[in-house]
């Protein structure tokens, strides 16, 4: 039986109370594409984008401040800085004329979250069942997924930064769900 | 938490997933009564292995087949939508499967 005394007195790997353990906060409004299509349509549309979308399962690929995001083997989320919505949309459009593809405008269906600090992964454990560790879930995957009660699009952008993209309506659970979690890991 | 494997994206947690009943349903060719009935009704229910139809709902969204051992609810196979369905693996000898919800406990 484990003496009761070492578990008191075992220092704690995170003092309580430190801030800048992990922080939650919206993302600048963007611009977001779901896009549909077999490998010529996607051969297309990333030509149009200036980088080819990745073809290996949950993971994206980024160039400059464009990227697309792996979401199923024939869709991918497009990101993109908010000003060039209508640009990017024509230009892709162009680009697959008589191809068949789906491309859909959704900037203002999702809501973006960046969730930053060496206890993101526990934070984000407190509702998603993924194994967030960096061997299972290195930079650049991405994945839809579930968090709490919502599905959610999950992307790492660094070892301690995931970003999260979730349809505007949930937004305010997800994020009180996530301050809740929060007070948690003390 | 159980992993169910998606034939695109790998194992992943059980959570992500919809079952969607049996899988390899042939629809009845005949328009008559016993051959819709056999189409929309009737399944095998079997004990052991059984192909079935899940969807990573929260995850690619593909529909996909899996063999599942309805004993032990083990996954033991998955593969895409259109592939022939894998030979099951032999059984495991009575008395060495998990019996896990098999509701063959023996009672005290």
């Amino acid at each position: 039986m484990a003496d009761p005394s070492i578990a008191r007195t075992a220092p704690r790997a995170d003092p309580p109370g430190a801030g800048a353990l992990v922080s939650l906060g919206l993302v600048p409004p963007a611009t977001r594409f779901s896009f549909r299509g077999d490998a010529a349509a996607a051969d297309g549309c990333g030509r149009a984008l200036g980088l080819a979308l990745p073809r290996v399962a949950c993971r994206s690929a980024e160039a400059g401040d464009r990227a697309v995001l792996w979401l199923g083997p024939d869709e991918w989320l497009v990101l993109a800085p908010e000003a060039e919505t209508v640009p990017l949309f024509a230009a892709v459009e162009a680009a697959l004329a008589g191809v068949p593809h789906a491309l859909v405008d959704v900037s203002h269906r999702q809501v973006g979250f960046a969730v930053l600090g060496r206890l993101a992964p526990a934070l984000l454990n407190a509702g998603c069942p993924l194994d967030l560790d960096l061997s299972a879930f290195p930079i650049g995957a991405c994945t839809r997924t579930v968090l709490a009660k919502c599905d959610v699009v999950l992307w790492r952008r660094g070892p301690d930064a995931f970003r999260l993209e979730v349809n505007r309506s949930f937004a305010d659970y997800l994020a009180g769900t996530l301050r809740v979690a929060e007070r948690g890991l003390g | 938490m159980l992993l169910i494997p998606c034939p695109y994206c790998g194992p992943r947690p059980e959570l992500e997933f919809r079952n969607a009943g049996h899988a390899h349903i042939a629809r009845a060719t005949a328009a008559d009564d016993q051959g819709w009935a056999e189409t929309l009704f009737y399944r095998d229910n079997p004990k052991g292995v059984i192909a079935e139809r899940w969807r990573h709902f929260s995850g690619c969204g593909r529909f996909f087949n899996a063999l599942r051992d309805t004993v032990s609810d083990g996954f033991l196979a998955s593969y895409r939508v259109g592939e022939p369905r894998p030979a099951a693996p032999p059984p495991i000898p009575e008395g060495e499967a998990p019996r896990i919800g098999a509701g063959e406990e023996p009672r005290p």
